[in-house]
């Protein structure tokens, strides 16, 4: 019988196999950030271990650092000391490290594939749940916590018990205006935020076929949001373009011999999947969150749901919690909804093709005079490409904020946070009770709906901006 | 890592599902560089309402975490575990675990207990209704009990054969691994040529 991607890149990683035990994995690329290490390297000294393979290995600042006054010390004395202990600890062991204030730095998720350092079969951890984000590349991929850092640190490997396969087919063509977010959010919200649990995901199909690197990335990016251990795509030329003649990327022999292995890397015609999904693309809208999880979703044009519909009691418990926390009453329709603050960002939508997307819709538009809009770029290149194109002076002209890279608002544990009751629409990954600051109400939106909500200042598309435009003409 | 074979403490029913770990420890309490201290951020922002059943003085002491599925969505964050652990948890009982979560409660040695949601739900009656009752959570014989007579719970619980033995012997992972370089050494040896790096040797 033949096998899936995930079967064959995971075949390909097992140092040890064991009846009764979980699989000892290889790691080829482990990443990591100033959150999730410092109590590793630790672990590392107490023990009087090294790291074994440095050069396997990459280390970015990006969750807690400012996206203001980068080029001073940070002002927050704890964020700081957090900052200060990886750059320690990434001289004491030998690990490659982009600062704050380097051109590589940025988002860990957009660093490694801008490098080329991401790349089809590979097994890639990080401490970080979206992990999951270099997927896109057919890569498994996917977070870990510090005791597994620790673990990758000392012998670039990891204990892992074989999840089951699902594949997610996503058949037709995403409709104008539809993007990899809408496709992400919608599939959230027919399986629940535990329905990939225990999956290795592969998301197939001919509206994924069609998608570019970057929105493949988006698309992988929320795998984990709905459970799944890891989401990948199989490598094709997509892919390959994407790679080629980047700073690590294989080169000459090494290039060749590196794509013919990486077109071996597709789910053969007789493997089997544990579970599938199939959903049609080509009737997916702009899809917009009104709760606190990432599948309390609907689209667009639809209204605040009613928790007495919930048939599960669970979810009914839930949708009441959610509305009460939103301040949302059910059924407003989600296009009146009010929003302070939009957020342009994140390893799910920071990268150059988000910008460009955003800054489409927003030139020759102003920002709403109640509304904010923060641009963040994923990385320092990402940034650096934008203002090359001029992108930086669209979003200035319209009266947004242009800053620095990193995972700013998404989280909040930087300065860029909402302040109790403020509500944003975010094309960040999460919208739990108090993620982008304390008492912060998040909806999670895609970069076309938060670029035109930035100008109404209500959840809006694209679409609404038009018919806008046409009555003032009238 | 200390052996875990069994434990019994106050059981807090916590009525919610899809407690991911912003509700655990949110992302500012996070700067810390140690694994002790994260008890301040836990549940920190239902720790302010009195109603919450942490401020309630019967469950305030309590060790054994009862709670809706889906329990740890969400961040990667092992500090959600340490959290649990520094305020004084040493089990979780929910019928779904964020796969994370799980994996990180079994290198942190915090028992993550998943069981039926009806054993859940009875368990939440039986506290709520007699509050400061204790939960036992036993590894060896995988059974998680409360209470007695009519409403007793005693019901089985699964957790993974592997992640079971290394908690009741206490041992740490990365010294079974390194047990095995050899096998490690032999793969690296066996690695194609153009797998990227992200330093060059020599």
């Amino acid at each position: 019988m033949g096998r899936t991607l995930s079967e064959k890149v995971w075949d390909e990683h097992v140092v040890r196999a064991t009846p009764g035990e979980p699989d000892l994995l290889f790691i080829d690329l482990h990443l990591i950030h100033e959150v999730t290490s410092p109590q590793a390297f630790d672990g590392l000294r107490l023990a009087g271990r090294s790291v074994r393979r440095p050069d396997l290995t990459l280390a970015t600042e990006d969750h807690n650092v400012p996206t203001l006054d980068w080029d001073k010390p940070i002002a927050d004395p704890v964020s700081r000391t957090q900052v200060d202990t990886l750059r320690r600890n990434a001289a004491e062991f030998g690990v490659r490290l982009h600062p704050l204030g380097d051109v590589d730095q940025g988002i860990v998720h957009v660093v490694g594939p801008q490098l080329g350092l991401t790349q089809p079969g590979m097994t890639i951890v990080c401490g970080d749940s979206h992990t999951s984000t270099h997927g896109a590349f057919g890569a498994i991929a996917f977070g870990i916590g510090t005791s597994e850092v620790e673990h990758v640190l000392a012998t670039q490997t990891l204990m892992q018990a074989k999840p089951k396969t699902m594949a997610v087919t996503l058949t037709g063509s995403l409709p104008a205006g539809v993007t990899a977010k809408d496709m992400v959010l919608t599939l959230i919200a027919h399986t629940g935020t535990g329905g990939g649990q225990g999956y290795i995901v592969e998301y197939r199909g001919q509206a994924v076929e069609e998608l570019s690197m970057e929105a493949r990335m988006t698309v992988c990016n929320m795998s984990i949001e709905w459970g799944a251990k890891a989401g990948l795509i199989a490598p094709d030329q997509t892919t390959f373009d994407y790679i080629e003649g980047r700073p690590e990327a294989p080169t000459g022999a090494d290039w060749e011999a590196a794509v013919a292995h990486w077109k071996t890397l597709v789910t053969d015609e007789d493997a089997i999947f544990d579970e599938e999904i199939v959903l049609d693309a080509s009737r997916m809208t702009p899809f917009v969150t009104w709760g606190t999880n990432p599948g309390q979703g609907v689209p667009l044009g639809a209204s605040v749901p009613d928790p007495g519909s919930f048939e599960d009691e669970q979810d009914r418990v839930s949708a009441e919690n959610a509305l009460r926390y939103m301040g949302l009453e059910a059924g407003t329709p989600m296009r009146e909804v009010k929003v302070d603050t939009v957020f342009v960002g994140s390893c799910t939508n920071g990268r150059i093709e988000d910008l460009r997307l955003a800054a489409s819709i927003i030139k020759g538009h102003t920002v709403d005079a109640t509304t904010r809009l923060l641009v963040v770029p994923g990385s320092v290149r990402v940034r650096l490409q934008a203002q090359e194109e001029g992108l930086d002076k669209i979003f200035l002209d319209a009266g947004a904020e242009w800053r620095g890279a990193g995972c700013s608002m998404c989280l909040g544990m930087n300065p860029d946070t909402l302040e109790p009751g403020e509500r944003s629409a975010s094309t960040s990954n999460r919208n739990f009770e108090g993620r982008q600051g304390k008492g912060g109400r998040t909806h999670l939106v895609s970069v076309p709906v938060a670029a035109a909500t930035a100008i109404r200042g209500t959840l809006s598309s694209p679409a609404d901006l038009e018919a806008v435009a046409v009555v003032k003409e009238a | 890592m200390d052996a875990f074979i069994s434990h019994t403490g106050i059981g807090v029913p916590l009525k919610r599902s899809n407690v991911d770990t912003d509700q655990i420890i949110p992302a500012v309490y996070l700067k810390r560089v140690t694994r002790s201290g994260f008890e301040d951020g836990l549940f920190s922002a239902w720790r302010g309402d009195p109603g919450f059943v942490l401020n309630n003085p019967a469950y305030a002491a309590g060790s054994v975490l009862v709670a809706g599925p889906d329990f740890g969505t969400g961040s990667s964050r092992e500090h959600a575990v340490w959290a649990l652990q520094n305020y004084g948890f040493k089990a979780v009982v929910s019928s779904r675990f964020a796969d994370i979560f799980r994996s990180n409660s079994g290198k942190a040695g915090l028992v993550a207990a998943q069981v039926d949601e009806k054993v859940v739900q009875r368990l939440w009656e039986l506290l709520e209704s007699q509050p400061g009752a204790e939960v036992t959570v036993d590894l060896e014989s995988r059974t998680v009990r409360a209470g007695d007579g009519p409403d007793a719970v005693h019901d089985s619980f699964d957790i993974d054969d592997y992640t079971r033995w290394r908690l009741l012997e206490g041992l740490d992972d990365v010294g079974i691994t390194l047990g095995h370089e050899a096998d490690i050494t032999a793969y690296e040896a066996s690695r194609p040529s153009w797998k990227p790096v992200t330093m060059r040797r020599g």
